[in-house]
């Protein structure tokens, strides 16, 4: 079976700050591969890098069968498509409410009254009522900029989901549901995940595979249920919050 | 030995800031004329361009009306301080009008917006930018491009022509009042000095510099905004030099629209 994103030896450079070194990944149909890593590390850019807002410097970046980080113009658009993305900071659009913002891709193919009525049930999805529906982003607290986010992401039943620190900023409670929340997507719309968090239980509710970023590369992936004895010392150390370890914690 | 060196990294210098000003001139071409072929080609974002047009260009109106009702009254004054060196105070009605219309109504109006206008769709689209709004609008398959530059140079375009008309009318009121209240000019004769002096010319060579500057204006706005640096300091430098450099291309501009028209 070939993958539904590949990656192949990405390398990414910022000024003189070399992020990615050789990024070496791939997401089979229909999985749901967490990443892990410290922050600041390049989770956010390995996965911009394959949706082209991020140009690698070296390597491939595959979709499909087509190249991601080559692709241009209409085929770039309808590749697009396939994606549902939430960004690590919401990026809301703050001039367009919240039901405008989760309905924003259905307006193409929907009239308003049937739009309003989706991005509503996508909200109640997850955990906002209609009375939110109106309201600007710059009138909710920050997790639920995020849930909004998350609602946008999804409303137009991707193929692909990208989930950039889904539950940051959410209580205990609404970070199970939302953990639930992306589990169910995967499972029921059949959506390939990649899924960028810290939090391990996270990790252990959504992940069919997790991948550890580190040193601008990925220095150990595998089936979630392998992560407790794997005897990667990353691994070790980053699930157990260890201080010390083949990771430097600089103080 | 010091002395060449030190000539040497003058030299070296110099050579750094031309190339430096070849490749913001290049890349300001190149977003310039993306932002064209957006606006010309389809999909259009109508909803959005009526959003922008009100935005730039109706609530642009106190600004530019007062800036022209004020300049007209100064002008009128000042051109018969002037006319009347020469006795020729009979003038001021025609000068205020060839002066109102033909270029201080687009200059003045012009950067006024200026001020107003780039510094906003800068904050705006920077803003935008580091909070990854733009990322956003790509991921959801929407060109950023068609959807926030392409309706904003489209509205400054068509409506900073309207408000200098408009700022035209005020401006010869401007004058007409001060004339016919301060200077004792009787209110049938300056009109009819108004009207029969100015030419169809007049009025359109203002409304092409107008729409020219009404380009520069949005342009600067979106072009500043869309690359702006990361973070709120990023967001400032990017209105900072928006506002900038759309007054500086206005007289620029303007200086060569008039040398256009003049030999024409
Ligand atoms: N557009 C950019 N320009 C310059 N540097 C950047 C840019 N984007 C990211 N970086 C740098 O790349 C590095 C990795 O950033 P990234 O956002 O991918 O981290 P991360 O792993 O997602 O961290 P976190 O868990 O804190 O979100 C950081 O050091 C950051 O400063
Ligand atoms: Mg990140």
């Amino acid at each position: 079976m070939t993958p539904k994103i590949a990656l192949k030896d990405v390398h990414k450079t910022f000024g003189t700050k070399r992020v990615l070194r050789g990024v070496t990944l791939d997401i089979m149909p229909g999985e749901s591969m967490v990443i892990i890593g410290g922050s600041g590390t390049g989770k956010s850019v390995t996965i911009k890098s394959v949706l082209g807002l991020v140009q690698p410097d070296k390597g491939e970046v595959w979709v499909d069968d087509i190249r991601a980080d080559k692709v241009r113009g209409g085929k770039r658009d309808a590749m697009l498509d396939k994606f549902g993305m939430l960004f690590q900071g919401g990026a809301l659009f703050d001039s367009l409410t919240v039901w405008e913002n989760v309905a924003f891709r259905l307006r193409r193919r929907m009239d308003k009254a049937e739009a309003r009525d989706t991005a509503i049930a996508k909200l109640r999805r997850v955990g906002l009522g209609p009375d939110t529906a109106d309201l600007y982003p710059g009138e909710l607290s920050g997790g639920m900029q995020k849930r909004v986010g998350l609602a946008r992401a999804i409303a137009d039943e991707p193929e692909i989901i990208f989930f950039d620190e889904p539950t940051t900023g959410l209580d205990p409670i609404m970070s199970d549901v939302i953990n639930e929340l992306i589990r169910e997507v995967v499972v029921e719309m059949g959506a390939t995940a990649m899924t960028i968090t810290h939090d391990m239980s996270s990790v252990r509710k959504i992940a069919d595979k997790v991948a550890m970023l580190h040193d601008g590369v990925i220095q150990w992936t595998g089936p979630v249920a392998e992560l407790d004895h794997c005897g990667d010392p990353y691994i070790e150390q980053f699930i157990h919050g260890h201080a010390t370890g083949p990771i430097e914690a600089v103080r | 030995m010091a002395v060449l060196s030190a000539f040497q990294g003058f030299l070296a210098g110099i050579g750094a800031s031309v190339l430096g000003l070849f490749r913001a001139t290049g890349a300001l071409v190149l977003f310039a004329l993306q932002g064209i072929i957006h606006m010309v080609l389809p999909t259009y974002y109508w909803r959005e361009t009526l959003r922008q047009m009100m935005r730039i260009g109706y609530y642009s109106l106190p600004v530019v009306g007062l800036t022209a009702l004020f300049t007209g009254a100064v002008l009128a004054l000042q051109i018969y301080i002037g006319g009347s060196r020469f006795n020729a105070e009979g003038v001021v009605a025609s000068i205020v009008a060839i002066g109102i219309v033909r270029e201080l109504g687009p200059v003045l109006g012009g950067l006024m917006v200026a001020g107003r206008v780039s510094a906003a769709i800068a904050a705006e689209i920077g803003t935008m930018r580091v909070t990854e709004q733009i990322d956003a609008l790509t991921t959801l398959s929407t060109n950023p491009f068609k959807y926030l530059v392409a309706p904003r140079l489209i509205a400054g375009i068509v409506t900073l022509p309207i408000l200098v008309a408009v700022a035209d009318i005020i401006g010869v009121m401007g004058g007409f009042l001060v004339g016919v209240n301060r200077l004792n000019f009787s209110a049938s004769a300056y009109i009819s000095n108004t009207v029969n002096f100015l030419e169809a010319g007049d009025i359109l060579s203002g409304l092409y510099k107008a729409a020219v500057f009404g380009f520069i204006i949005t342009l600067m706005g979106c072009y500043h905004g869309y690359n702006s640096g990361r973070g709120a300091q990023g967001v400032g430098n990017a209105t900072t030099n928006a506002v900038v450099s759309a007054s500086v291309l206005i007289f620029a501009a303007n200086y060569l629209l008039t040398e256009l028209f003049f030999s024409a």
